[in-house]
């Protein structure tokens, strides 16, 4: 099936604006007459439901967090990019544009790459609006610091809280269009199944997760804002709740999932500490400026790190990569680390951990200098480990952090499947094999302010307005479907908890399908996951009444998922035979260095999914590059 | 380390609830709060009883979705911080340690601990926003907005809207969260063309949510995890004031420019 990715022809800087002129418009008098399902409530989801309910859609927006403002989005800490040229740098959304598609590698669609960095701007100046209190310099002005090895100052922020503060502004402007009764908020409920006719998205099944009724939702047009993957993994950055049910359903019901296996690994973590550890927290990379990276040059040395001689320590990023050293990008930098740590020279009670040592920095600078820089970190990591990097080296490890891939979509933000769109994290577009820092939130504004809100419309001016029904076959099957999912969950009567289940889960794909992947590995993980499932389906231990709120019901159901997309990404990470972006896979690689293979997969790999005992078929859209040329980096 | 958790258990709203004990032993003090709640949870599940219900999501105290009250104190003994952010060795070993869904009228209990805090979600409604539509926006940096006032502003949008104030208050008041909105926009002059009607429409949906009012005992300052100032409060009702002296009448647009669609 060839996929067509309606991207516009002509210049890459008109190819929007072409796409904008040819849209087909819906009357004010109209719009009313469009209902449209999202699902899904931080940056994209909440941004677009607000500009649809203004624009005078019908909106029925689903979170399963108790307010809209819970939604991950709201822990991204860094910044957000945009090609304002404020600081006369030099800038400009060529540069931020091809800042984007070489940090991910060359694996991403250049029109929407583009696209993202031409309405970069608009964001600032409409959060602005909203009261987001950005930095500001002392003449009034918004401030700007350059983020993640940027050559120009783009990056806007609000201290470390600048996720948290966008968010609560999409999220002022959903509240005023709940209050005008444009958006139907409902909290606390979670997407179970897709509905799908005749190949064309109508509606969702959902969950009350209070009171545990299954409902039917029908709508012209369904939006997935569902964020991302990276739970696969178990212990990770993100949220406890963050899932992949609503996409993964998605595709079991048509909509085709690229590139699965891409996802960013950050290498400046909190260590893991104990077993039962749930959670990993995000360190700004910005430490690795003043800090050096070691652990022992001994396997088993037990000292403390003071009583370790410089003779016995091994710098090893320094070591291996001179030129960059310490500031090596994020999946060297990631890759590193685990290897010293399989190699069992991996520092604290876990062993799983490196330090990162700023004594150096503190004798060259004195201490108060390092605290201007970083006192606010070094006082979240005191908090969480009871150890003071003023006097003893930090612990970092890295974690699973965002991922790229997700729901194939075209240049309208549209999946395979006529009806349904997929934006921000949930979708792949925009970030190729490797996501660049401070992207992350400009994307999921995008989406959701300045580019839905205007294909949505192209979409729904070809079809009928008017009520929707519920009470199709499709709509039946689809209940039946969820409905017999919490069934047999209930019916396992286990005695395993589902945390323990996926905590192994979690082991398998960072052994196997984390940083560094090779093809008996992966296949060592699809064997395993599948013993994993029937020891899930077996002894997994789901009580609790379907009826009422039950957090062991929730989680049974989406760890099972999980279980079941985990090979999907370990046949997307095997099928790729090269090294890109985060995506490393040892048997392609020049010394270590990543070795792309731009002949044979310059293309996104999107998965179709056949039914459960038919493997899922791989589609490719071919990646053109008309305007830039692929160059392959070298770090050494 | 040892301690017994008496946990807060009530199946459903309408159920009367107890206090159960949960023995936990040879728990590292590296472990937080909630891990120790998944702890019992995992043996709960090993006997095939139903787990502890609680409300929690990103575990690093920006969320806003963790509550409890632990010990009579929301989010528990140490200061700025919340729930997800305590770790075991700030109790003594052997505690017992009581853990307490908030109580408020206002916001029922769902299950367990879990509380339904929807009536903020209403207040924030009622206009905790600056009324932009997406595109009306002129160049970000035509508005200049001092960096003090801008950082001001900032510590106001701090919140986190896990509702602590509401339940450390005696009162049950929100004037703490209420407060912190209303600074917030105050503050810019994008929000000056709303501010007295915000106000009022906000003070009047805290009062209709059933939300007590503040009599000066500070506790919501104490209990907030992000630290926004009982001075807020203060302002708050100088907003109010200068709102009530304008009236009403003179807040609302006049009929004939309201547009029925």
């Amino acid at each position: 099936m060839a996929l067509n990715s309606r991207t516009p022809t002509g210049p890459l800087a008109e190819k929007w604006d072409r796409c904008l002129d040819q849209l087909q418009l819906i009357g004010p008098n109209r719009k009313p007459k469009f209902r449209v399902i999202i699902v899904g409530s931080g940056l994209a989801g909440a941004s677009a439901a607000a500009t649809l309910g203004e624009l005078g859609y019908k909106v029925d927006c689903f979170c399963f967090q108790d307010s809209p403002r819970r939604a991950h989005s709201i822990a991204a800490q860094g910044g957000i990019n945009a090609a304002k040229n404020y600081r006369n740098d030099g800038d400009s959304i060529h540069r931020l544009f091809y800042d984007t598609i070489k940090g991910g590698d060359f694996r991403s669609r250049e029109a929407n790459v583009y696209r993202l960095a031409q309405v970069s701007g608009n964001i600032i100046d409409q959060c602005v609006a909203q009261g987001v209190p950005f930095a500001r310099e002392y003449g009034g002005y918004l401030d700007n610091r350059s983020f993640g090895g940027a050559l120009v100052s783009r990056t806007f922020y609000a201290r470390g809280q600048t996720g948290q503060q966008l968010l609560l502004g999409a999220y002022g402007a959903l509240s005023r269009q709940i209050h005008h009764g444009k958006v139907r908020m409902h909290s606390r409920y979670e997407m179970l199944e897709l509905v799908v006719e005749q190949g064309v998205a109508k509606g969702i099944i959902t969950r009350n997760l209070v009171t545990g009724e299954i409902e039917r939702h029908a709508a012209h047009a369904v939006v997935l804002a569902s964020g991302g993957y990276s739970n696969v993994f178990n212990l990770t950055t993100n949220a406890a709740g963050c899932n992949v049910t609503a996409t993964y359903r998605a595709w079991r019901k048509g909509a085709f999932f690229a590139n699965p296996c891409f996802t960013q690994i950050h290498p400046t973590c909190t260590p893991l500490n104990h077993p039962q550890q749930s959670k990993l927290t995000l360190m700004s990379e910005s430490l690795r400026n003043h800090g050096r990276i070691w652990v022992p040059l001994r396997v088993g040395d037990e000292r403390p790190p003071q009583e370790i001689p410089e003779s016995e320590r091994d710098y090893y990023l320094e070591r291996k990569y001179p030129a960059y050293g310490n500031l090596s990008p994020r999946d060297i930098a990631s890759r590193a680390a685990k290897e010293v740590c399989d190699e069992g020279r991996g520092v604290g009670a876990m062993k799983r951990s490196v330090y990162l040592d700023f004594d150096d920095a503190i004798h060259e600078l004195g201490s108060d200098a390092i605290a201007s820089h970083y006192g606010n970190l070094f006082q979240i990591y005191h908090q969480i480990t009871a150890e003071d990097p003023y006097k003893v080296p930090m612990r970092i490890y890295p974690a699973p952090h965002y991922t790229m891939g997700g729901l194939w979509v075209d240049y309208h933000l549209m999946s395979n499947l006529p009806g349904l769109f997929v934006i921000g994290e949930a979708n792949f577009s925009d970030h190729g094999a490797n996501r660049l820092g401070a992207s992350a939130l400009m994307q999921g504004l995008a989406d959701g302010y300045f580019i839905l809100p205007q294909t949505l419309g192209h979409y729904l001016a070809q079809q009928k307005s008017g009520p929707v029904a519920n009470n199709s076959e499709a709509f039946r099957a689809s209940e039946a479907e969820a409905i017999e999912k919490i069934a047999r969950l209930q019916a396992i009567k286990g005695r395993t908890s589902v945390a323990s289940l996926h905590r192994e889960l979690g082991e398998i794909m960072w052994n196997y399908c984390g940083m560094s992947r090779t093809a008996s590995g992966l296949q060592q993980a699809l064997t395993e996951i599948e013993a994993l499932k029937e020891k899930f389906w077996s002894s997994a231990c789901v009580c609790g009444d379907s009826n009422n709120l039950s957090q062991s019901l929730e989680r049974g159901g989406r760890v099972a998922d999980f279980l079941e997309f985990a090979t999907l990404m370990c046949r997307d990470a095997l099928t790729r035979e090269e090294s890109c972006g985060g995506h490393f896979r040892e048997e392609y690689q020049n010394e270590g260095e990543a070795a792309r293979n731009d002949r044979d997969f310059a293309h996104v790999a999107a998965w179709e999914f056949c039914g459960d005992e038919i493997p899922p078929l791989r589609h490719q859209e071919p990646l053109l590059f008309e305007t830039v040329t692929p160059s392959v980096r070298s770090y050494k | 380390m040892n301690f017994t958790f008496r946990i807060w258990r009530q199946r459903t709203a309408a159920d009367k609830g107890q206090l159960v004990a949960y023995p936990v032993s040879d728990i590292s003090s590296d472990l937080s709060f909630l891990e120790v709640i998944d702890t019992i949870n995992e043996t709960l599940s090993s006997r095939g009883e139903e787990t502890i219900a609680f409300d929690m999501d990103c575990r690093e105290g920006i969320c806003g979705a963790c509550s409890l009250v632990i010990n009579g104190q929301p989010h528990g003994p140490e200061k700025e911080t919340t729930t997800c952010q305590l770790y075991m060795r700030h109790f003594s070993d052997g505690e017992t340690i009581t853990v307490e869904p908030y109580r408020a009228d206002s916001f029922p209990v769902i299950r367990d601990l879990v509380v339904d805090r929807s009536p903020l979600e209403r207040i924030i409604q009622a206009g905790g926003y600056i009324s932009v539509h997406t595109g009306e926006a002129g160049d970000a940096n035509a508005t200049l907005i001092p960096k003090h006032q801008a950082e001001l502003a900032f510590e106001a949008a701090s919140c986190i809207g896990c509702g602590a104030c509401v339940a450390a208050c005696p009162n049950a008041s929100a004037m703490l969260f209420v407060a912190a909105k209303v600074t917030q926009l105050a503050l810019l002059p994008q929000g000056q063309p709303e501010r007295l009607h915000r106000v009022i429409r906000m003070a009047e949906t805290m009062d209709h949510e059933g939300f007590g009012n503040c009599s000066n005992h500070y506790l919501c300052a104490e209990a907030c995890p992000k630290e926004i100032p009982i001075s807020l409060i203060a302002r708050l009702n100088r907003e109010f004031l200068a709102a009530a002296l304008v009236g009403q009448e003179f807040l609302e647009p006049p009929h004939h420019s309201v547009h029925h669609e």
